[in-house]
């Protein structure tokens, strides 16, 4: 059953007929002379969705696809061309809003980034880059307070305390992705858009970060959005899939019937190329 | 992993200080930097004689050759004296302050200045950079000296009289400080822009953060290492610039003189015999800017990301 | 009975740091026979693609190869001189690299680039040489009309099966792909793997297919060896070892890999704990050992070797 246009009160993140548009014209003395159009890319074409509070959402596509354009201005850093994104009924885009509720919004999102390497500033301590967000949105009272909750967050994702004096470059892709989770997770937020997470990460590390985002999202009531090219990740993460392709939604189901019940060929041509090791292999412990 | 190092423990185990180390010409070139800029801030203590004091100048002494007894007072200078009986030494360590105080201070200016509107260039992009950008190519087209000159003409012509003298060091150190932002500007530009694009910039605007925080806090930062370079280059160059500037007349003033208008004073009598008044200001000035050069060579050779 | 192509002794290489040397590949012996597509899997750090340098004889210095032999046929090479290792780089042994985005010269032609790889290391004229490319293009399903188009006129997909086209146009007898899907989409990944599967064998080129999706092993290979912080963990017939993995890191590895197949939101992945050592913090004995579930008591102090049953683990062998 396709959930798309199906709005209920329980949606916590909502996406309606959002659109966003690219113009790669060239520059209007080229166009003058060689009387040319102008030439825009939808990114994303009308695009509807919605996510469950506590639920993840994962957005599946191919580069090109539209999914990280979408992952971007659901967390504000692009605006759309049109339509909106609504969390928790809030439209972080919308221009009538004050400073404050601006911030109140912004207060419940975030983003975990593909690259474990571009997404730390490799000139700040862990523990500053860790506080920044609670002293941004001023969470926190005094620096023993900070201390503490930049502590709390570095244990909650399988670090130590200790590593709040060190430099991005002193750790490993997965440790660094766990301090992009702890950094993410230290406004609170209610919704977090997890950008390929893993792409950059070995096996055996990925599965750590999987499993540490499982379990943050059960014991936290998080609502992620997922973006991946990955159907074997999207499996074991996802309550939802949407496939994307050149910007639109093509198909949207719950994951188990999505996978074994293809319904769209481009759906099924995912599934066929993604790699499989065996055919019969052993429960996993 | 093992305990945090003292600061002083890391740098002493550091790489940077193993490759200062190999290279002797770095060495010595550091030496001879660090050296002069002492003799230039301690030069009230160092220096023999005040050579600017007309009250202790003694006519008689003028033209007395390095190390050789004055004919009519009997007096001996290291390095001989000038036509005013002034101690060349002590004209060289004062005038080695004028030198490097103006060269450095122009460099910070131009520093500062380059590197915000590369900031400002490479994070705004659009008809900023543009606007940016052709100041620069506009003002690269000139040659450096020509513009301090434009700069320091037009603010004579500003200023009354009486004034001039006393803001001609500030006007010299402000024109050359603004003939050289622009090897700053674009590299810092440059770096600027790539680290835009990257993930943790993206993080901080999620959170709310204002561009010129972004600009100051996160991107800067990560921006500075070529500057250390080019400032290194631009100060034998501002050192170099302001010589020249003081050489042509249009710099240090006589009742301040740099190393360049003891030059400039030297070259008049060296075809007279006296040629001490000009080779060792002429030598001091070049052990000095050579010296800064090669340690920005070093330093840029060092920054170089190498394979780890 | 199969030729064997390459023979790799007791590799060990060597990159001297002011600290102590680093060494990332220690002690590697491994044959790959006439036709076959051999797999080297590995996680990011473990020498695979070391390995695969060493071989072709492009290891950065100051790394070098400190002992071990390397024999292509009957002729040794890993000590070979500039102008003899030249010779062979390219038309014995060619090379497929990650990212098509550098492989290919953006300013040439793709046509140019394979007339100019044909007449380096064949003997033809140049017509015979432009005959052969575009025999090659249309090898790898690329119309010919598109001889003289530039490589960013063209996909990363199709971008990577010109590469391919230029690793084969000389006939080599061993190509050594390194990641070679890993930049592209998965549509894609499955085509162009399936295009150097079959061309390889009608070429009678063998190949050694650097990676570390298990699935592209599984999919694509028939040997494969599992690499571990410069050290061979594991080596053996694919299927065999997918369906019966003995090395615990392999085990753990195959394991902690999500498949499309089955599981669910409830599904908590296996995780090896702990990471792969940094080169200049190897443990004693066994590399894996601190993270390994079944390790025993020598495995910390003495470093298991190879044995015929192709694994390297005191499980398996006596000590």
């Amino acid at each position: 059953m396709s959930l798309a246009g199906f709005t209920t009160m329980s949606d916590f993140i909502r996406v309606e007929q959002l659109c966003r548009r690219f113009d790669l014209s060239e520059p209007w003395l080229v166009r003058m002379i060689y009387r040319r159009p102008k030439r825009f890319l939808n990114a994303v074409d009308n695009v509807s969705f919605a996510i469950e509070r506590g639920k993840t959402y994962a957005l599946v596509g191919e580069s090109g696809s539209g999914k990280s354009t979408i992952a971007r201005i659901a967390v504000g850093l692009l605006g759309p061309s049109s339509g909106r994104i609504l969390i928790d009924g809030h439209n972080l885009h919308d221009r009538e809003l004050s400073q404050a509720e601006h911030r109140r919004i912004r207060q419940r999102l975030q983003m975990v980034f593909q690259s474990p390497y571009a997404s730390l500033n490799p000139r700040w301590r862990v523990g500053n880059i860790l506080a920044e967000p609670l002293r941004t949105f001023s969470l926190v009272d005094g620096r023993q307070a900070e201390q503490n909750r930049v502590d709390e967050l570095l244990e909650q994702v399988g670090l130590s305390a200790s590593d709040a004096r060190r430099f991005p470059h002193e750790f490993s892709g997965g440790q660094r992705q766990r301090i992009s989770i702890a950094r993410a997770l230290a406004s609170r937020p209610d919704f977090i858009v997890c950008d390929e997470p893993t792409s950059a990460l070995d096996v055996s590390v990925q599965a750590q970060v999987l499993n540490l985002l499982k379990e943050l999202q059960h014991d936290l009531r998080l609502t992620y959005l997922f973006i991946t090219h990955d159907l074997a990740v999207v499996r074991v993460m996802a309550h939802t899939i949407g496939v994307l392709k050149s910007g639109q939604l093509v198909e949207e189901q719950d994951t188990a019937t999505l996978i074994e019940s293809p319904e769209s060929d481009y759906t099924k041509m995912l599934i066929r190329s993604a790699p499989r090791i065996r055919d019969d292999r052993p429960v996993i412990n | 992993m093992s305990a945090q190092k003292s600061l002083m423990g890391r740098f002493r185990e550091s790489d940077f200080l193993y490759d200062f180390k190999r290279s002797p010409v770095t060495v010595v070139s550091f030496v001879i930097v660090v050296t002069l800029i002492l003799l230039a801030v301690f030069a009230d203590l160092v220096a023999p004689t005040n050579p600017f004091d007309a009250g202790s100048l003694n006519l008689m002494n003028g033209f007395t050759p390095p190390m050789q007894p004055n004919a009519f007072t009997g007096e001996t200078f290291y390095l001989g004296t000038d036509d005013q009986g002034r101690d060349l030494l002590s004209a060289i360590i004062f005038g080695l302050r004028v030198s490097l105080f103006v060269g450095l201070t122009a460099v910070i200016l131009a520093m500062v200045l380059g590197v915000s509107l590369g900031l400002i260039a490479g994070y705004r992009g659009g008809w900023v950079d543009s606007l940016i950008m052709r100041a620069a190519d506009i003002q690269v087209t000139f040659p450096s000296i020509l513009i301090a000159m434009l700069i320091f003409g037009i603010a004579r012509g500003l200023l009354p009289p009486h004034m001039r003298d006393e803001l001609a060091i500030t006007v010299l150190i402000i024109a050359i400080g603004l003939s050289e932002w622009v090897p700053f500007a674009r590299t810092v530009r440059g770096t600027t822009m790539v680290e835009k694009e990257k993930e943790y910039v993206q993080a901080a605007r999620l959170i709310g953060l204002g561009s010129g925080q972004i600009m100051l806090r996160h991107i800067l930062p990560n921006v500075l290492s070529p500057v250390l370079v080019i400032a290194t280059i631009t100060l034998a160059l501002a050192i170099i610039a302001e010589a020249t500037l003081s050489f042509l007349g249009v710099g240090a003033p006589p009742t301040e003189p740099s190393l360049g208008t003891l030059i400039r004073i030297g070259q008049d009598f060296l075809f007279s015999g006296e040629w001490w008044i000009l080779l060792f200001p002429a030598v001091t000035l070049l052990a000095l800017a050579l010296s800064v050069n090669l340690l920005g060579d070093w330093l840029r050779d060092i920054l170089n990301p190498r394979l780890k | 009975m199969s030729e064997t192509i390459l023979s790799v002794r007791n590799l060990r290489v060597v990159f001297p740091h002011r600290h102590g040397a680093l060494v990332p590949i220690d002690d590697i012996s491994f044959d790959v026979e006439k036709g076959e597509i051999i797999g080297f899997v590995g996680e990011s750090g473990a020498g695979k693609s070391m390995t695969g340098a060493a071989i072709i004889g492009l290891i950065d210095p100051p790394g070098y190869i400190e002992r071990g032999e390397i024999w292509l046929k009957e002729e040794r090479i890993d000590q070979l001189g500039i102008s003899a290792a030249n010779r062979i780089r390219g038309r014995r042994i060619s090379m497929v690299f990650q990212d098509p985005l550098t492989s290919l010269n953006p300013l040439r032609t793709i046509g140019d680039q394979l007339v100019e790889t044909i007449l380096t290391h064949l003997p033809v004229s140049a017509d015979e040489a432009k005959r052969k490319a575009i025999a090659g293009l249309e090898e790898v399903d690329i119309d010919p009309a598109r001889f003289n188009a530039y490589p960013h006129e063209f996909s990363g997909g199709m971008r990577q099966r010109v590469v391919i086209a230029l690793a084969l146009c000389a006939e080599p007898e061993l190509i050594i792909a390194d990641e070679p899907t890993t930049a592209l989409d998965v549509s894609v990944q499955a085509q162009v793997l399936e295009l150097l599967k079959r061309l390889c064998r009608e070429h009678g080129a063998s190949v050694i297919l650097i990676t570390h999706d298990m699935g592209v092993i599984a999919e694509t290979t028939d040997r494969v060896a599992v690499l571990y912080a410069g050290r061979l963990a594991e080596i053996g017939d694919t299927q065999t070892l997918l369906r019966n993995p003995q090395h615990p890191y392999t085990k753990g590895l195959i394991a902690s890999t999500p498949s499309v197949e089955y599981g669910d939101i409830s599904t908590e992945l296996f995780q090896i704990t702990g990471a792969m050592p940094r080169l200049d913090a190897l443990p004693d004995g066994c590399a894996f050992h601190p993270r390994c579930g079944q390790a025993l008591a020598h495995c910390a102090t003495k470093r298991p070797h190879m044995e015929r049953n192709r694994v390297a683990c005191w499980l398996y062998n006596d000590v």
